[in-house]
């Protein structure tokens, strides 16, 4: 924990993003072209799903990252609160629109998955309806960080629904999930029904490694826009 | 806790006073339940399969609706300055202003709803169902809102933004309340949804009152 102290402080965290982002970058395009390569080209259609399995290499690394991107806000929110750092209510803002959009991705090519495989583009499924609500829990800590004339009562605010939000994430999961069990029969094909053999899980795992470099490269490229912007708005207010 | 009984009795003594805006509240609550035979039609056994739904749906926009004054005249006379140095917990306080706002708006829609639901065609096992459904969860629902109104408390567009914060988390509540009257047709176990019903609504009263007070906190800052 004392290394994340070291960085809370703005300034010092911008040497450190600096220095890393270039390696970061490189090693972000280098992992998407192998996993792409892998995943699109090298990787065996799948038996039943034929060529349409290629979209779980999108869809499962991103369903992924926006569950830890909650579990970050979450983090970012608390060290908010304990400790005050000025950096994690600037990251937060930084990551939840990366988080949402993430989410977003995952909707959006689960439901193009779904006509050929489900015959339908939405269907009303415990798994599909409990990332819905997550990316609706996005939304409100999105708009209620940029709710406020003073910034950093929109990120106090959005610290604490941040924590609320993680602790009825497993409620709103458990909830979901009886819901479903009740209204309609599992009659749904999983993917996870047989154990994923290794000529499509090596290009899964390539995928989601290179996802998660690409989520903290964008947020901590975010994060330094974050540090600009603040620092221009407290010259606007001194000039 | 004479702190906590005082300002339940103001905030009831000064709804006592302007009656009115209850009233728009359950006004909401019947005309919008109303207009969903009106948009689906009147085929009496679709309406009967719904009724609990929509019922619940309604009541919790209902109460939404309501929320985003709860704290927010407080805020503007300064009324919550003095909480805020008061010496006695804020968390008691702002349980306190849930506790008022769930007498006003929790109990009129759970004593409403069943009447709602006779005209939804609704069996009268299921009329009592409904009632003790609503009465055990909109409790979660008010101190949800609550949370949710102390963290929008200044914001600009309050009142949507409360919604879309108290909205997905509502949604345990939501499931379980409608999915207790379906238990009367399937002959599951009643008593394990109220059960769960119960648990949601203690969780929120054990974790939402901290979390208000920070907001608030914040908020007076």
């Amino acid at each position: 924990m004392a290394d994340l102290h070291f960085l809370a402080n703005p300034a010092r965290f911008r040497r450190f993003s600096q220095r890393v982002l270039p390696g970061l970058t490189f090693a972000t395009v280098l992992g998407f072209a192998v996993g792409l390569y892998l995943a699109l080209l090298q990787s065996p259609p799948d038996y039943q799903q034929g060529e349409t399995v290629r979209i779980m290499f999108v869809h499962v690394p991103s369903a992924w990252l926006s569950m830890a991107g909650y579990a970050l806000l979450a983090a970012l929110g608390a060290s908010l609160l304990v400790w005050r750092h000025p950096l994690a209510a600037l990251m937060a803002r930084a990551a939840a629109p990366v988080g949402a959009c993430f989410a977003l991705v995952c909707l959006a090519t689960g439901s193009l998955w779904g006509r050929p495989m489900w015959g339908a583009y939405w269907v009303w499924d415990a798994r599909l309806t409990s990332m819905l609500l997550l990316f609706f829990l996005y939304l409100g800590h999105i708009a209620l960080s940029r709710a406020y004339d003073d910034p950093d009562r929109g990120d106090r605010a959005a610290a604490i629904l941040a924590l609320v939000g993680v602790i009825n994430l497993p409620i709103i999961k458990f909830s979901v999930d009886w819901w479903n069990t009740l209204h309609q029969p599992a009659s749904l094909m999983r993917l996870d029904a047989p154990a994923i053999h290794p000529a499509i899980l090596m290009p899964l795992l390539w995928m989601a490694g290179s996802f998660l470099l690409l989520f903290i490269l964008l947020v901590l490229v975010r994060t330094e826009t974050e540090i600009d912007r603040r620092r221009l708005e407290i010259a606007d207010q001194n000039a | 806790m004479t702190g906590f009984l005082a300002l339940l009795s103001r905030d009831l003594r000064l709804v006592w006073r302007r009656p009115g805006d209850v009233a728009v509240v359950l006004a909401f609550f019947v005309v919008a339940t109303v207009l969903f035979p009106l948009g689906i039609g009147p085929q009496a056994n679709i309406l009967a399969r719904i009724a609990a739904g929509v019922l619940w749906c309604t009541a919790l926009f209902a109460s939404m609706l309501s929320l985003d004054r709860l704290f927010a005249a407080d805020y503007e006379d300064g009324s919550l300055d003095l909480l805020l140095l008061a010496p006695w917990p804020l968390e008691l306080a702002a349980l306190a202003k849930c506790a008022a706002h769930w007498i006003v708006t929790g109990l009129p829609l759970a004593a409403l709803a069943p009447l709602l639901g006779v005209a939804f065609g609704l069996p009268p096992d299921a009329l009592m169902a409904l009632a003790a459904t609503l009465l055990i969860g909109t409790p979660t629902l008010s101190l949800i809102g609550g949370l949710a109104a102390s963290l929008t408390l200044g914001a600009r567009r309050g009142g949507a933004l409360l919604a879309l914060l108290a909205l997905p988390l509502c949604v345990p509540t939501l499931i379980f309340g409608a999915a207790a009257i379906e238990t009367l047709m399937t002959g599951e176990d009643l008593l394990a949804h109220i059960a769960i019903l119960a648990a949601l609504a203690l969780v929120a009263l054990a974790t939402t009152p901290w979390a208000m007070a920070a907001a608030l906190r914040q908020a007076g800052e």
